[in-house]
């Protein structure tokens, strides 16, 4: 029988949550590495071994530690994530940490692509042991522009995430720049091109502008391709016949809004997705709306939304739930999971109609992944 | 020559806090301790070059401004981390 891994990585440390497939008894392995920032981990769908961690301790310089037996043993890799060395006299980038890693198409087993802080694309050949800058958008001569300075990046940095493979087509791919907006590359990576036509930006002068854009979470749908984001201002569908994204957070409940970090899709219905609203008033709380926390599916493509709370706490719950916190699983009916910046895991077994608590305790949650395996 | 550890590095040299390596100048020195402890380097020296934020290196207890500073056998390497954030 298969089993069901949920990696939660966190501020300080990484766990791994193990299930059967029935997912009614659950069991938590960890922590490894204790104490350090672990951004994201994930394992390879592709040979369901191969599990990457993105790990950063303390001030020391971030690296990619890999394991094929799902954590029982680490190896770090040879050749982390690394910008060019600039010319004599140049200025040079150093990436900070690695944010977002992701498998690349089912049919390119052993290559992966990372994200990192600042906005830098990185690719592996070889399963995460080496990884090498993508040329094409790290030395793209548009890049600076894009992505804009410490002025327009988050407190923490600015982060490239979000990757996504169209499962139809190995060489197009998608990310998010935060700052920067959605990029996509038809190309395998050698070029790329803003793509937020039809996306808010009420943060920027101009309205309509190309490139500066806010994505909190982009996803591709894995059978269908459809694509999705959670954005700064607003749930978006992209209209891929007009190359325009279309704001179907427009129609979730007003006293709700369409603000918040995550957005997960169904494994098998491009018309499904959650979404889970935080508040962004005035000073963007970035809690759920009055305590009471929420995801909300549609399952008409954004046309319709229900909340859906039960076994939530009913007040007085004040959390975040990070961009990569909101995972979703294989399994029918699929399984949802998310977890808090109060170090709180949370499952739905039955797509979200009702939720129960995992596990407390652990550490900031930053990233929570899904995967079967043998 | 003796190289002296912060405790977040301790993986890398089996928990030894004091290790020995050689190099003729700070860089060779940073070559040498990552021959040695495969890693080690690129934690503390970032991809241009530079010492990362918050960490310092010492050599005979003066600050080293730049990796290209020249050491004697004799002489002993600090690495410090600072540790903060909460």
């Amino acid at each position: 029988m298969a089993r069901l891994l949920v990696p939660v990585a966190t501020r300080k440390g990484l766990w791994i949550l193990q299930a059967d497939s029935r997912r009614r008894q659950w069991r938590m392995d960890g922590p490894h590495f204790l104490g350090q920032v672990v951004n994201h981990a994930v394992v390879d769908p592709r040979d369901r071994r191969t599990l990457l961690a993105a790990v950063k301790a303390g001030h020391l310089g971030h690296t990619i530690y890999r394991s094929e037996d799902y954590g029982r043993s680490w190896q770090e890799s040879s050749r982390p994530p690394a910008f060019d060395k600039a010319a004599d006299g140049a200025e040079g980038e150093s990436v900070g940490h690695v944010f977002w890693l992701a498998p690349a198409h089912a049919s390119e087993p052993g290559r992966w692509y990372a994200g990192t802080s600042p906005q830098g694309l990185f690719v592996s050949e070889d399963a995460g042991r080496t990884w090498t800058g993508v040329a094409g958008f790290n030395a793209h001569p548009d890049r600076r522009k894009w992505i804009g300075d410490a002025q327009d990046a988050p407190p923490d940095g600015g982060t490239l995430h979000s990757i996504n493979v169209d499962p139809n087509n190995p060489r197009h791919l998608y990310f998010g720049c935060s700052s920067g907006g959605v990029f996509e590359s038809r190309d395998h990576g050698g070029s790329w091109h803003p793509l937020n036509r039809g996306c808010a930006a009420d943060f920027l002068p101009d309205p309509k502008a190309e490139y500066g854009h806010d994505p909190h979470c982009v996803r591709v749908h894995p059978v269908s391709g459809d694509v999705y984001q959670q954005n700064h201002c607003g749930i978006y569908r992209l209209d891929r016949a007009r190359n325009r994204w279309e704001r179907i957070g427009r129609h979730l409940p007003p006293e709700t809004g369409d603000i918040g970090f995550p957005m997960v899709l169904h494994p098998r219905d491009p018309e499904t997705a959650w979404v889970f609203p935080m508040d962004g008033g005035t000073v963007w709380p970035r809690m759920p709306i009055e305590g009471r926390p929420a995801a909300y599916r549609t399952r008409d493509g954004g046309a319709t939304w229900e909340r859906q709370d039960r076994g939530l706490p009913p007040a007085q719950a004040w959390f975040t739930v990070k961009r990569q916190a909101m995972s979703v699983d294989a399994l029918e009916p699929a399984g949802l999971y998310f977890g808090t910046t109060g170090g709180e895991v949370w499952a739905s077994f039955d797509e979200g109609a009702s939720w129960k608590c995992l596990t407390l305790h652990l550490p900031h949650v930053y990233a929570i992944e899904t995967a079967l395996v043998d | 020559m003796k190289v002296v550890l912060p405790t977040p590095l301790a993986e890398y040299t089996r928990h030894r806090r004091e290790v020995e390596a050689d190099g003729a100048t700070l860089a060779e020195l940073l070559a040498d301790l990552d021959r040695r402890y495969p890693g080690l380097r690129f934690r503390v020296i970032d991809e241009q070059g530079a010492v990362r934020p918050h960490i310092k290196v010492f050599v005979n207890r003066v600050q080293a401004r730049s990796l290209a500073v020249a050491l004697a056998p004799a002489d002993e390497v600090l690495v410090v981390a600072a540790l903060s954030g909460g």
